[in-house]
Formats: C-alpha cells, structure tokens, sequence
C-alpha cells in the first residue's frame, strides 16, 4: 500500500513538473493539491518551479507550495459497485502495433499481485494455418460487455456491471461456481485454484473491488480496467506499460481515448481505422474495441521469440 | 385361514433383512470407498481445488458430469412412481420404492456433489442472502430443493402403513435393534391405519404425484440450461432440455433394472419381482433408448451437417479425435446394444436385463462427462499464455476418489433405505393381492 502512495505521488510531481501532458489528470486531485496549500500558511522558500497550468500555460510556483496530495481513501466496496458517475470507459487496442512484447501482461500481473502462471491480460496469436490469412497479436482484455453474459449467470451477484460500463468482481463474495467462465465467450476469467502465491503484506489486505487485490483462493479473478486508476485520473497499467502503445483508454462520453502519448478522438480512431469488437455476433456489446492489423509497425514474426512455451 | 397364512408368508417374505456375509462385505466396501472420498474432499479444502485437474479451460470437470448424472438418475423416482401410478400401470408397484429409494439416494448426492465443485463451499450461504433470481444456478437450487422433499414424502407416505406392520411384526424379526423399533415408532407411530388416514394418505400421494412430474422436468431441464445458457459450442443448443430429460429416463429405467435384478437375487424375491417385470421393464428402456437415441441424432447430426468453424473441432473430437473412443462407447454400449439386446424376448430375462440395465447407467455416465467436459477443451479464442496442464483434463486421484466417493455414498442411502424398510411395498402388495382374490 505504501509502496502505491509514493508511486502515485511520483507520478504527480512528476507529471506535473515535467510539464507533461499527463493526459486525463482528473480535476479531483487537482483539487486536493490547491485545498491542501490553502489551509496553512506555508512560507515562500523563494525557489520557483515551472508547471504547466490546466489552460497549458507555463507558470512558475514556489517550490514550498507543493505538497505530496495525501492518498485518496480506497472507496469501500459497496460504491465500487456503483462505479463513477458520468463516465463510460472503453479500451481501443490496435493490433498494428503489437508485437507480442507481453510488457502489458507484466504490468498488470505484478500490478495485481497475481500468482506465477496467471494472465489476465492475454496476448493470443492469431493464425489460421489452414486459411489463407495473415496472422497477428492479438491482446485480450475483459472486454466489459454492455451485456456480460458472466453477470447474468452469477448466482450471488458478486460480479457486477457499473454505471460507467466496467465489470467488476467482489471475491470476498464468490462462491467459486465458475459458471462465470463457462458464460464467458472471451475466455478472459481466470480462477484461483490454490492459495494465491502472493507476499503475505499483500494477502492481508481487505480486498478491494476497484484493485482486484488480494486475490482469493476459490474465487474467480480478471481485468479490472483499473478502476481505481480511473478514479485518480490515471491510465491503467497495461496502457502505460506498452512501449509501443498499442492500448488507448478513455470515456466514451468525453468521446476521447489515449495511450499517454497520443490522444484520439474515439469515434474518429473507430470511423478512420475500422475499429470492430470480438464476436459482435453474440450480442454481448464488448467496451473493447480493435483496429485491424493493416499497415503493421512490425511484422507478425518479430513477436514469435516471445511466444516460448505455447504453440498449438 | 389359508388366505391369513399366505398373508402372513407375504409379510415374512418381505420385511427387511438383516445384513447376510456378502451384505456385509458390500456395506463396509461402499463405507470404505465414502471413507477415502472424504479424505479427498479433506485436502480439497485445505489446499483448494488446486488438488483437482481443472483449470482455467476446463473450469468444469467429473464434479459436474456426476452432478448431471445424479440429478438424470433421480428423475426415475418420478418416472416409475408418479407417472406409472397416475396412469394405473399396476405391475410397476413392486418397483415404486426401488425407485423411490434410487431418486431420493441421488437427489442428495447431487446436492452434494455441487457443494463439493464449488470453490468457496464456506459461502454456500451467499445463495440464500444474495441469491439472484435471474440466474439458472439459483432456478436449480430451487428446484432441485423442491424435488428433494417432494421425493422425500413420497417414500414416506407410502411406507406408513408398511411401517404399522413392522411395528406389528415387532417380536418376529430383528429383536436385537431395538433403536429401529423406536426408529419407526418416531416415523409411523401416529398411523393407525384409519380409513380416514388412508383416505388421506391416498390424496396426499395424489397431489404429490401430480407435483413432481414438472418439478422433475424442472430439475433436469434447468440443469441442462447451465450448459445451453452459454455460447459455447456443443451447449448451444435449443435441443438441451429435452436431450437431458430423454436421457434421464433412460439412466433412470437402467438403474431400476439393475436394482430389481440385485435385490431379487440378494433377498430372494422371485415371486413378488417376477420375470414379467424384467419383460415389462425391458420394453419400457427400450422405448426410453430409442427417445434418446432420437435426441442424440439431432443433438449431433444438425450441427454436423453444418459443421461451424466454432462446433468444427469440438464436434471432430467427438466423432473421430481424442474423445471418440468414449464417444463411440458411450452411444453403442449406453444406447444401440441395450436397444438389441432387450429386443429380443431372449434378452428380457432376467440376467440379460441387468446386463443392459450396467451398460445403459456406465453409459450414461461417460455420456455425461463428454456433454461437459471436451466442449470446454474448444474455447472461442486460442488457448494462450496459459501453462500446458491447462490444455488437457484427466481427473486427479482426488477427483475421481470424491466422484466414486459419492457414487458409493448414493448405494450405501439405497442399502441403509432398503435395509430398515421393505423393499416392495407390504400394504399394497396385500392389497392388490385380496383384489385379484375377489
């Protein structure tokens, strides 16, 4: 937990003195940091730093005034099930620019404190031997369907669908029926078997909906879609850990999606590039969305050193 | 006073009976097995189904089919009791607790059985505070709750006034087990076998023979709507429910064969379970086989026909891939060869009715475990990133100690039921006896 603070507060003075773009830096914390000063009379150190304003002007600050922003409280579990008022998240992953790194996987399974063997990010190859098509990376994510099918067979309501389109699980609640998985087309859910083999600082924490930590034995596990990044303005870890950005995330109602360095209009990137989602024949409405693999950044070869341990 | 003696030789001939050499070698091997499948289920819980070869593909394995087995199995209960008695079929009352006996052994397995599959069974109790509506695990629970007491009453009813003449029979037989005595005395004391008990009794067992037959199509067509619920080839079918139900008759008439031919033999009931039920029974699974039969040529050929990129592989498997083998078993032995041999008039003798009766429940049995487990081997997406156990599934010792386990556990409720009530029901044996006197 410690150790989320100090990378969240990096990231904030980072972002902000490296007069970034820190693309979706929500208003909210923004907040805080000004509330924060304003309480207490803090007195000038006369060293000035530049930051770059909200209007995306330079402006130079007294170092003094900045302050670490105290860590949001994790929201309790019962408004993680109401998710954020206003905002319809959607992923878009283009498939021209993957090439099987894995880097989103690592991230996120370090990020998750997920036990060795399990991925909840995917990165599927996609070859048809028999046909005469082109293969390609394909990364899989929960894909948050408008119409989960793994909400509706839930017989305890312990994954749940918010208003902002994410798809979350409460495993302090799972009965461990993994009809869930049988349910879901995208074979994205992944269970806990045995006893998460994850350090014990972890393992004691009272699990969070929003982080997905710590994962229990007998309960099913998947993509979160970081919520709880969201929640703090930030991009989730497989976004930000792609060095080739392959993954963008953004709200469908600011109709905006971003990868950290590039930002989209979404329906523009969808309208321009073909964007489709997976299976759209079975009517479950996925959040993901994918740009065909055409005019690649790397060839589909170039990913195959990665794919060690499977091959069909 | 012949009339009284033949009565009395009725009720001697079958009151039940105390264990024999080879009784009680069956018991300790059936308490045995339960024993080691408790020792399976104790390291499930303490390491998680880890212990088991399921994983994140395979999310359903032997649990399940056995589940579905068990639950198909019960449905006889309501075949040979409720639709037998509602149609006044009346060579089937000597079956009636046979299957009654088999229904309530099963119903309770499964139950057990899918507490045993869950992953978190300390959370059972979510069910019932969070429960869902909308979704078909909770349906099951309902119903198969409904079906278990349903299933329940309709053993007990029938057995008062058979527990009236135990209590009659007091000094007779089995003096040493007093407990049983006050046992029945607990259940069946209050019967004194007034015509307006039995007017009772008799409407009671009405009502509950109407009930369970669609409580009994319930059960098992909302157990085969776990599976065609989903998108998953091989479960995405229309033709589920009535696949499931076809079959569970069909596993349900095996049984009773099997059990009538074992308990003719082991208490020696040649004269009450004569050959002509072997004949009657006989034809009955036939009929049963050929629906099934019937289902699985839709159930298979459609989709073959069309072959789908998705049901492509899944349906390959089956017919000539990995599970062809047990495929190919599971249709000749568990269907075709029962169907040829009780054909026959040769065939509905005793001997070789049991013998279609072992190969129609071993059938079925391996029938359901290829209706759960290859499709979960053919995802949508490839199976990637994943370690290479979970591209295959054969069962681990623990699973196949807890399924066995409970299979025995199931024969031990129907040796434990058969061994403190009659097997064939007294009361109306005597009755249908003075009819066909008069």
């Amino acid at each position: 937990m410690k150790q989320e603070n100090n990378s969240r507060r990096d990231f904030l003075l980072n972002g902000l003195l490296a007069a970034g773009v820190a693309v979706g830096v929500g208003c909210s914390s923004k907040k805080n940091v000004f509330e924060s000063g304003a309480d207490e009379t803090v007195i000038a150190s006369g060293k000035k730093v530049k930051l770059l304003s909200v209007d995306g002007e330079i402006i130079e600050v007294d170092e003094a005034f900045l302050k670490p922003v105290p860590a949001l409280p994790p929201v309790s579990n019962k408004e993680a099930r109401l998710g954020i008022a206003g905002k319809k998240f959607v992923m878009v992953i283009d498939l021209s620019r993957c090439k099987n790194l894995r880097k989103c996987q690592e991230a996120c399974n370090h990020m998750h404190s997920l036990s060795p063997g399990q991925n909840w990010i995917k990165v599927d190859s996609m070859d048809d031997d028999s046909a005469h098509t082109a293969p390609y990376w394909q990364p899989t994510t929960c894909m948050h369907c408008d119409e989960p099918p793994c909400v509706k067979v839930c017989p305890v309501d312990a994954t749940f669908k918010r208003q902002d389109g994410i798809v979350l699980i409460d495993s302090d609640r799972c009965i461990g029926c993994r009809f869930c998985m049988a349910a879901c087309p995208y074979s994205t859910r992944v269970f806990n078997w045995g006893t998460p083999q994850i350090p014990a600082e972890v393992a004691v924490q009272p699990y969070s909906c929003e982080t997905s930590v710590p994962q229990k034995k007998g309960t099913v596990g998947k993509c979160d879609f970081c919520p709880d990044m969201a929640r703090r303005g930030e991009l989730p870890h497989c976004v930000s850990a792609c060095p080739n950005g392959t993954f963008f995330y953004g709200d469908l109602n600011e109709d905006s999606v971003s990868n950290g360095s590039e930002t989209f209009r979404f329906s523009d990137l969808i309208k321009d590039k073909s964007g489709y989602r997976l299976m759209e024949d079975l009517g479950t409405k996925p959040s993901v969305y994918y740009l065909p693999p055409v005019n690649r950044n790397f060839p589909y070869e170039s990913g195959l050193e990665n794919d060690k341990s499977e091959k069909k | 006073m012949e009339n009284l003696n033949s009565e009395e030789k009725i009720i001697q001939d079958l009151l039940p009976q105390g264990f024999n050499k080879s009784g009680r070698i069956w018991t300790g091997i059936l308490i045995a097995l339960c024993l080691v499948g408790m020792f399976a289920y104790y390291r499930q819980l303490r390491y998680g189904l880890i212990v088991t070869s399921m994983r994140d593909y395979v999310s359903w394995g032997i649990y399940i089919s056995n589940f579905v087995f068990f639950v198909a199995i019960s449905l006889v209960g309501s075949l040979i009791t409720a639709v037998f008695r509602l149609s006044k079929v009346e060579w089937s009352t000597p079956l009636t607790r046979i299957a009654e006996m088999i229904a309530v052994a099963a119903i309770i397995f499964a139950s057990v059985i899918i507490i045993v599959d869950m992953g978190s069974p300390e959370r059972f109790y979510n069910l019932f505070i969070h429960g869902r509506v909308q979704s078909p695990i909770i349906w099951d629970v309902i119903v198969i709750t409904t079906y278990f007491f349903i299933s329940i009453l309709l053993l007990y009813f029938p057995l008062l006034p058979d527990i009236k003449i135990l209590i009659g029979h007091k000094e007779t037989k089995d003096h040493r087990f007093k407990y049983l005595f006050k046992f029945y005395n607990f259940l069946g004391s209050f019967w004194k076998g007034t015509p307006e008990q039995f007017k009772l009794s008799e409407r009671a067992i009405n009502i509950l023979c109407i009930t369970i037959i669609p409580v009994a199509f319930s059960i098992h067509t909302v157990t085969s709507w776990l599976f065609a619920t989903t998108y998953r080839p091989g479960w995405d079918s229309t033709n589920f429910g009535a696949y499931f139900i076809s079959g569970a008759f069909l596993v349900g008439g095996g049984a009773v064969l099997v059990a009538m031919y074992v308990f003719r033999k082991a208490y020696h009931l040649e004269k009450y379970i004569t050959e002509d039920h072997f004949e009657k029974m006989g034809k009955m699974v036939v009929l049963l086989a050929l629906l099934y039969l019937y289902f699985n040529i839709n159930e298979y050929l459609v989709p073959a026909f069309k072959m789908k990129k998705s049901e492509e592989a899944h349906l390959t498997g089956l017919f000539t891939g990995e599970f062809a083998p047990l495929f190919w078993f599971a249709i000749l032995v568990g269907m075709i060869l029962p169907i040829i041999i009780l054909l026959f008039k040769k065939g509905r003798k005793p001997l070789p009715v049991f013998i279609a009766g072992i190969m129609v429940v071993v059938g079925a049995w391996f029938k359901r475990y290829l209706i759960v487990t290859p499709t979960l081997l053919h995802p949508f997406l490839p199976m990637t990133n994943v370690p290479e156990s979970y591209r295959h599934y054969f069962p681990s010792w623990e699973e196949w100690a807890i399924a066995i386990g409970s299979l025995a556990g199931a024969l031990l409720v129907i040796t434990i039921l058969a061994r403190i009530f009659p097997i064939i029901p007294i009361h109306e044996t005597l009755t249908e006896q003075h009819e066909t006197a008069e």
